[in-house]
């Protein structure tokens, strides 16, 4: 598909495209474990965590995004990233996500709901970090 | 002329006031129709995405799901019907509503029991004022219907499915309008669930060839977390889809009003002309009269 050796990458979530565009690499974070996609990555269907993606774009650039699950399917040289919720830094409200991550903690070992909500607001503020 | 002039002056004006709202709402109609549209091909590409995985899934691996496996006997269906929260869009939710009604008969027919689920007040408003058992309903979204809804309605549905015991359902229907383009929506009633999976209109096509899939962790595992999306995603298009059309049959509907309160505010100026001007024509011929009595009475008494 990409035949000037550049990845198309999607991210989409269900009401809007996040981002698209040409891309040197992804990193995605999988349940299994961080997974690096360079052009020619064999065909890859697998399950995202709660984490930041990071998007080499061709001009030197990183785009960081952060989704709350979803996957992420490879084929031909196109990377799509599928979430419910996926957001650029700079739509995210950093002081929302450390209060956020502040009430988790405090709820931290009552439910599993609270480490969800913890793993989130830490991805969220690692996100604008990373871009920042 | 039963009425008098004042009479018709004041249904006049209140006329003319009613025109104003339709006009008003036809002109927000119209311009959320826009929005509506922009919003449906903004999920679009989701949608795409999804079933371009999903049927990469269903060619490369030979696992069965409980989503995807046709139930041998068939006993209960549930039927989603998605109507609209607010009246004033003509036949749109009476519309959709017969579907939903020959689509139960169909079922009955069938010897299925069937489980109603609805989205839109006007829709549960129907179904209660029959005193008919509704399953569950959900409300005050259908002109923007948000995806957090889809996928409300979503896991309610796949529960029902997936639940064995006398509650639990067998396939899972959807009456939704499907919108055609400005002047046509269609009521239009789709299976939901057990899926087919290679249906749809955003299929890719078969030329591409699809390739060989690595999976992580597993085929079962991917094909768990993305059949439920999946199923969401449809509610969410037939959400949108339903959205775009109350819209449009809404914007229909008060342009005919518009137009009629147009009709009738000519039709009551001239008959207040009239009933004016036979009011004028009544005081000349009584002065007339009044003076040639006069003039008679003079005459006689020089």
């Amino acid at each position: 598909m990409a035949a000037d050796g550049l990845l198309h990458v999607e991210l989409v979530a269900p009401d809007r495209t996040v981002w698209s565009g040409q891309a040197d690499m992804v990193i995605a974070r999988t349940i299994e474990g961080d997974v690096g996609v360079l052009r020619g990555h064999a065909p890859l269907l697998s399950l995202l965590t709660d984490a930041v993606v990071e998007i080499s774009t061709p001009d030197a650039g990183v785009v960081v995004a952060v989704v709350d699950g979803g996957f992420i399917s490879v084929a031909n040289d196109r990377v799509s990233i599928l979430s419910d919720h996926a957001q650029l830094p700079e739509e995210i409200d950093v002081d929302k996500a450390r209060s956020e991550l502040e009430e988790a903690r405090g709820l931290m070992g009552a439910n599993d709901d609270a480490e969800r909500r913890l793993r989130r607001a830490e991805a969220r503020i690692r996100a604008v970090e990373k871009s920042s | 002329m039963a009425v008098s002039l004042r009479e018709y002056r004041a249904r006049i004006k209140s006329t003319e006031s009613m025109k104003k709202i339709t006009r008003a709402m036809e002109l927000i109609a119209a311009s959320r129709i826009i929005k509506a549209q922009q919003r449906a091909q903004s999920a679009a590409p989701y949608a795409r995405e999804l079933t371009r995985a999903i049927s990469a899934v269903a060619t490369y691996s030979n696992v069965d799901h409980a989503l995807t496996t046709e139930p041998e006997d068939p006993k209960r269906a549930a039927i989603l019907i998605v109507t609209s929260d607010r009246g004033l869009a003509g036949a749109y939710s009476s519309s959709v509503l017969k579907e939903a009604e020959r689509l139960i008969e169909k079922l009955r027919g069938e010897g299925k029991d069937v489980a109603v689920y609805i989205a839109g007040r006007k829709g549960e408003a129907y179904f209660k004022f029959r005193g008919r058992a509704i399953e569950n309903a959900w409300t005050g979204f259908s002109d923007q219907p948000s995806h957090q809804a889809a996928s409300e309605i979503g896991a309610a549905l796949i529960e029902a499915f997936l639940d064995e015991d006398e509650q639990g359902v067998d396939e899972v229907h959807v009456v939704f309008t499907r919108f055609r383009s400005m002047l046509t929506q269609e009521p239009t009633a789709v299976r939901l669930l057990p899926l087919e999976v290679v249906e749809g209109e955003e299929r890719p096509e078969s030329t591409e060839v699809l390739p060989l899939y690595e999976f992580e962790p597993s085929a079962e595992a991917v094909l768990d977390a993305l059949l439920p999306r999946y199923v969401e995603s449809r509610i969410f298009f037939a959400l949108l889809q339903s959205a775009a059309s109350e819209l449009a049959a809404r914007q229909k509907a008060m342009k005919s009003a518009t137009d009629n309160a147009q009709e009738l505010i000519k039709k009551y100026t001239r008959i207040a002309n009239q009933a004016r001007q036979a009011g004028i024509t009544q005081e000349i011929s009584e002065i007339v009269g009044g003076v040639n009595a006069l003039a008679d009475a003079q005459a006689g008494s020089e």
